[in-house]
This record gives C-alpha cells, sequence and structure tokens, in this order.
C-alpha cells in the first residue's frame, strides 16, 4: 500500500501524456486523400504532379466537433469538384489532402506541420473551432503558407499573421447579435450566462454578450461553466434557477447544449436557451429532443435564404451528399471558392503572391452572404438569428454589422 | 433549503453511479494488484450494447419493465464476457511479468476501445454522441413545492438498482464459497493456488463480475445524462477511479463511500462555490487524502514484505 501512491500518480502522469501527444497525425478514415485524380491514401505520401495545385484542409473529422469537421470538408470539396469540372485553375487540376485533428489543438497544430512540410500544399483551409485554428495559424504564418478559416469566430485567430484569413464574421460581432436580439425582440431584463470553460470561443461569445447586454440596460444575475465533454450540468442549472434569469445564454457547441437544454427542462427552468453558430447540428436534435424546441442561435446563414445563389448550392449538396447542408458546409464551400478565385488571380503560386490575392476578394457572391475581406482580414457580413422549431430551424431575423 | 434538497439528490445520483464503476477496480486491484485503467471503456462498451439492444426492441418495447430487464441482462452478460476476453487475452499472459506491463498493457486496451469506437465501420458507433434511447419514461416522481425540488422516477429506479446490485456483491463478496474464494486470492493468491483455489479461474469470474457491474453502471448513466460516446469511459472511469484511491483501493465498502463523497463534493463545488473549481477540487481533494491517509480513507498501510 506504501507503494501505491506514487505509483498512481505514474500512472496518472503517462495517461495525461498519451492524451496529449501523440507522435502522428492520423490521415482522416475516409479521407486521406480526397483529390479526384489521386486514388491512393495510404501512408506514404507522393510528391503533387506537375499539372495539380495541392491544398492542405484540417478539420475535426472525430471526437466531439465531428459533425463540423466533416459538413466542412463535404463543403470544400464540392466547391474543388465544380472548380474541377469548371477546368481548374489556369490549366491545372487542383488536388486536397486532409488530415483529421480529431478535435484537438494539438493534433491540429501537427497535422499543418504535415501539410506544410510533407505535402508542400500551396495554401491550408480549416478548422471549424477557433481553438484548432489558433494551433494552426502559429504554424502557418511561420511557414508562409496562407491559410484561410471557414468558419473559426475568434478574434485572434486573424491576429496572427498577413498569413490568416477568414470568409465569416467574428465572435464580438455574435455577442453582439445575440444580445441585441435578446434585448430588443425578446425584451429579456435579467439573463444568466453558462460558459464552456475549456472553448476559447465560448468565453468570447459570454463575454462580448454580458458586456453588451448590460450596457443595454439588461442584468447578469448568474454565471455558470462547464467542460466540455461533461454530461451532468444540473448542479450548475439548480444554481441558475435560483438566480430566476428570463432567458439562459449557452454559447457552446452542440454535443453539449443538446443534453443542457434537456436538463435545463428537467430541473425546472423553462426560459428560453440562446446561443450562436456552435449550436448549428442536426445531433442537437438528437440529444436534445423536445427541449431544444423554442430556443434561438445566431448564425452564418440559414437554408430558407431565397437567394438563388444559396439555393443553388442547396441543391448541388443535396445531390452530392444526400442532406442539407449546415452553416459550416456553406462556410467550407466560400472558403474554397475564395481561395480558388484568389490562386486564379495570383500571379504564382508562391505564398506572397497567393496571399496577396486572397486579400484583394471584394463583394465575392458567397453562398452564406457577400464577403468582403477588411484590412484586419476577416470578413465583413451579416448574421442570422435563427429559432429551433418542430425539429428543424428556423429563419427569425437578419441582423446587420 | 429546497436548493440544498435538490444539490444532495443531484450528487447522490451521479455518486452512487460511481460507486459501481469504483467497485470494479477495487475488485480487480483486490485478486490481482493491476489498476486496470481499461474498466471506464470497458463501461463504455456496456453501454452501446444497452444501446443497440435498446433499439432492437423498438420504442415500445424497450420502455416496458421487461424491456429494461432485457437492456440491462444483455449489456451485464455481453460486456462479463468482453471482460473475460480481456483478461485472458491482454492480462493473463502477462500475469508473470511486472505489475507496470500489464498497466500499461490497460492504458493500450482503454486508448484502444475508446479511439477505436470512434470509427464508423460496421458496428462501431462512431465519433459524435449519440442520445441513449428512453428506456424509462421519465415521470415526476416527487415535487416539492413549486417545482423547487424535483425527483423523477428514473432517479429512484437508478437508485434502487444501484443499491440492489451493490447488495448482491457484497453477498457475494462475504456470503459465498466464491467470495471466499476471491478474497483469499486477493490475500495471497500464491498461497490459494496451494490450499488448491482455481486462482484462474477466480481472477476470471472477477474480471467478468467487475466488468458486468461496469456495464450496469454505464447504463445508468446513460439513463441520467441521456448522451453517450465513445470517449465517456475515459470521463467516468477516470472519476471512479479516484473515488476507489480515495476510499481504500481494494476495500469493497471503502469505493462506496469514496463515491458518495467524491459526488458530493462535485455537486456542492458547483452550486456553492464556483463550476470551474469542480475538477480541482475533486482531485485536489485525492491528493489530500493520500498525504494524510496514503491507503485512502479505508485501506490499510501494509508493511512491505522483503
Amino acid at each position: 500500500m506504501r507503494r501505491l501512491a506514487p505509483m498512481l500518480l505514474a500512472a496518472l502522469a503517462i495517461m495525461a501524456a498519451a492524451c496529449e501527444k501523440k507522435t502522428q497525425p492520423a490521415p482522416s478514415g475516409e479521407g486521406g486523400t480526397q483529390s479526384p485524380g489521386q486514388s491512393s491514401n495510404t501512408g506514404a505520401t507522393p510528391p503533387p504532379a506537375a499539372d495539380t495545385i495541392l491544398l492542405g484542409q484540417v478539420g475535426a473529422l472525430s471526437g466531439g466537433q465531428a459533425t463540423f469537421g466533416i459538413s466542412q470538408r463535404n463543403g470544400i470539396e464540392l466547391a474543388i469538384k465544380e472548380a474541377n469540372a469548371a477546368g481548374g485553375v489556369n490549366g491545372k487540376k487542383l488536388a486536397i489532402r486532409v488530415y483529421d485533428n480529431q478535435s484537438k489543438p494539438e493534433e491540429a497544430a501537427q497535422a499543418v506541420t504535415r501539410l506544410i512540410t510533407q505535402d508542400k500544399v500551396v495554401l491550408i483551409l480549416g478548422d471549424v473551432a477557433s481553438s484548432n485554428s489558433l494551433a494552426m495559424a502559429d504554424k502557418a504564418q511561420a511557414a508562409g503558407v496562407p491559410m484561410i478559416t471557414p468558419s473559426s469566430t475568434n478574434v485572434t485567430v486573424t491576429q496572427k499573421g498577413d498569413y490568416i484569413f477568414r470568409v465569416c464574421f467574428i465572435d464580438p460581432f455574435q455577442g453582439y447579435v445575440m444580445a441585441k436580439f435578446a434585448r430588443d425582440d425578446l425584451k429579456l431584463k435579467q439573463v444568466a450566462v453558462l460558459t464552456d470553460n475549456k472553448s476559447a470561443y465560448s468565453i468570447d461569445l459570454a463575454n462580448v454578450f454580458k458586456q453588451k447586454f448590460t450596457e443595454m440596460g439588461g442584468k447578469l444575475v448568474a454565471e455558470q461553466s462547464y467542460s466540455q465533454g461533461d454530461t451532468d450540468y444540473r448542479a450548475q442549472l439548480t444554481a441558475i434557477k435560483k438566480a430566476q434569469p428570463d432567458g439562459i445564454y449557452v454559447p457552446g457547441y452542440y454535443s453539449e447544449v443538446g443534453v443542457i437544454a434537456r436538463q435545463a427542462r428537467e430541473v425546472g427552468l423553462k426560459v428560453p436557451l440562446m446561443g450562436g453558430d456552435g449550436w448549428d447540428s442536426a445531433t442537437l436534435f438528437e440529444l436534445g429532443g423536445s427541449a431544444v424546441e423554442g430556443n434561438y442561435f445566431s448564425n452564418h446563414y440559414s437554408p430558407d435564404n431565397p437567394d438563388p445563389r444559396t439555393q443553388k448550392f442547396i441543391a448541388d449538396y443535396k445531390a452530392e451528399y444526400k442532406s442539407v447542408p449546415d452553416a459550416l458546409a456553406a462556410l467550407g464551400y466560400d472558403a474554397a471558392r475564395v481561395a480558388i478565385e484568389a490562386l486564379k488571380r495570383s500571379k504564382d503560386l508562391t505564398g506572397p503572391s497567393v496571399r496577396d490575392a486572397i486579400a484583394q476578394t471584394k463583394d465575392f457572391p458567397g453562398v452564406a452572404g457577400t464577403i468582403t475581406l477588411d484590412d484586419k482580414r476577416n470578413a465583413v457580413k451579416s448574421a442570422v438569428i435563427l429559432k429551433v422549431a418542430d425539429g428543424k430551424t428556423q429563419y427569425v431575423t437578419t441582423i446587420n454589422p | 433549503m429546497a436548493q440544498l434538497l435538490q444539490h444532495l439528490i443531484n450528487g447522490l445520483a451521479s455518486g452512487t453511479i460511481y460507486a459501481l464503476v469504483a467497485l470494479g477496480y477495487t475488485m480487480v486491484y483486490g485478486v490481482l494488484k493491476l489498476i486496470n485503467f481499461a474498466h471506464g471503456d470497458v463501461m463504455m462498451v456496456g453501454v452501446y450494447m444497452g444501446y443497440a439492444t435498446a433499439f432492437a426492441l423498438g420504442r415500445e418495447a424497450r420502455a416496458s419493465l421487461l424491456g429494461v430487464a432485457v437492456v440491462f441482462a444483455v449489456a451485464m452478460l455481453g460486456c462479463a464476457l468482453f471482460g473475460f476476453l480481456i483478461e485472458r487475452f491482454a492480462y493473463r499472459p502477462l500475469r508473470e511479468k511486472p505489475r507496470l506491463t500489464a498497466l500499461i498493457t490497460a492504458i493500450g486496451i482503454s486508448f484502444a476501445l475508446s479511439y477505436g469506437f470512434q470509427l464508423d465501420i460496421g458496428f462501431l458507433p462512431g465519433a459524435s454522441p449519440r442520445a441513449f434511447p428512453e428506456i424509462i419514461t421519465p415521470t415526476e416522481w416527487l415535487i416539492i413545492g413549486d417545482r423547487d425540488v424535483v425527483v423523477w422516477n428514473w432517479q429512484v429506479i437508478s437508485l434502487l438498482i444501484a443499491v440492489g446490485l451493490m447488495v448482491g456483491l457484497q453477498y457475494l463478496v462475504f456470503g459465498t464459497r466464491f467470495g471466499r474464494a476471491m478474497r483469499a486470492v486477493s490475500w495471497d493468491h500464491r498461497v490459494a493456488a496451494l490450499m488448491g483455489i482455481p486462482t484462474d479461474r477466480v481472477i476470471a469470474l472477477t474480471f467478468m463480475l467487475s466488468s458486468a457491474l461496469a456495464a450496469g453502471a454505464g447504463l445508468l448513466y446513460a439513463i441520467k445524462d441521456t448522451s453517450v460516446s465513445p470517449l465517456m469511459g475515459l470521463y467516468v472511469g477516470l472519476k471512479a477511479f479516484v473515488a476507489a484511491v480515495i476510499g481504500g483501493i481494494g476495500h469493497v465498502p471503502g469505493a462506496v463511500v469514496g463515491a458518495l463523497v467524491l459526488g458530493l463534493v462535485e455537486e456542492f463545488v458547483v452550486g456553492y462555490a464556483a463550476s470551474t473549481w469542480r475538477d480541482a477540487v475533486a482531485f485536489g481533494f485525492l491528493i489530500l487524502v493520500l498525504l494524510v491517509k496514503p491507503g485512502g480513507l479505508f485501506g490499510r498501510v501494509a508493511a512491505e514484505k522483503v
């Protein structure tokens, strides 16, 4: 027994180490190589053929954000397929190599290094979660390889340097949008905030929401947090219930939010929950069931948007993947198309030329809104508020910057 | 006051589940001096067995008393077999090797299961969390005040099942010939073997028993939190392991007490202090116990035999 304590600590240390590091990012199961022209996706990486332009993607294809990564990959894949069908980029075909980051920043950093040093990609797309994109941005910036994140909304991502771009809005905007909606449309007086304290995204949205909501004359009555992967939120919700809020802001990811919604109803909280684009997944409905009904979240796009560009994309996507594209798919598609347009305009395929070409993107007709990149390399565009009702999301209103 | 009562109910609910998992750690440690780090993942496998069974039964059949019994029986028996296979093919060949070898193997199995189950091939469920089907239709069992305190039927049923399993285990360990053999092996397996006790069989049965308990605990967990995922075992397993160590690993009632204490500590930290401190306090508590009583609350510090 006396020997037990050191042994336990050693074992825990080994487990922790095994959790944190693995030597190689695993290529995704079905998507090691996604290029239409190449069939092999086994370990060794062949150099890109002279008449192909190789792009790289790092995405969460497994782990807690898996549906995000998969949607994003589908959107990117569709854009590349269409571009190749239309003749590629200046006579060259496009190919993409996809690596899974298991929803973990450290895996994302390794995967992006591999794309840069081994695969020598021209440009990098990814990821959804800001924590992963931040880890990738450091490597891409240091190597001078342009990177476009389709949907990482954390402010600091593009602050990593002049090679990092995004085609979505930033977190302060989402926090602002929901605070404005909660005050002006829902007329809420006092709210509680429940944050995922393991996610930069969640903390950011919550901070901006808290600040804007109080500036607009509202009151914050309770603040609680949880960690990604938790499944029991009754303690937090019981404490929130005691503070009697009119609404609860839960800017987390769908895996947790679905369960939170269910348990909120269970402990007797009937007020609406509000969130951000992290809710956008069919899994939310599966996990939350009827409890997610009547709640609101801000998002990049709505499939109900009658715009012909959006509707054509939805039809094409449905034909390819047999499902309605979510916002992550739409943004993945937009990011890939912005990248392809920039490659067409770029005078050569070196990092600086491609970067300059991306930076000039202006009034680009994306399927999730018109994209203009500002001098901070962020997209300026509006957000939509969606309501969950009858097992799907309904468009409520658009809020402009 | 009402809030306190609600927190108490919540804390007990997670505590009893930790207890069932912790019992598995403690029993295996008792007979093998092995910390079976794959235990939480065996639980996860059991949960997915129950998940598949519940789906196979269909919406009507699974919500009946018989349905619940079938789901539990399939998951627990299936998991017992699974535990047997792990012991037979992963641990038994390493029986005479240094203890660390078996420990590393356990960690390896743990990762193989939790990441293998994230694949989306054949029967494997894939990475996304799934909603566990409602095998007990939730209804309020007791409401105090204006919904100040709500006790649900599944909370009561879970508690009864957990207590039932624990009482059954207590009887098995202290009231049967097999239990006596198990305690003898845990005391000294060489001497037990000399006395004619089939140690290999006792160890295999212990593994099966602990795996079946884990499956039961996992199902209660899935009923409670409704969301199941391949990584759930790592998290619950770690918490239950901490509970077993707090109680004194190898000590059966100790595991239960440790688990209840841990469940309540976690709940009250979140409810009355800050939710961010929950894990820090839980693991800090473990360190404190190990400093003051290195053998855990109920464990005895044995003199090393030279």
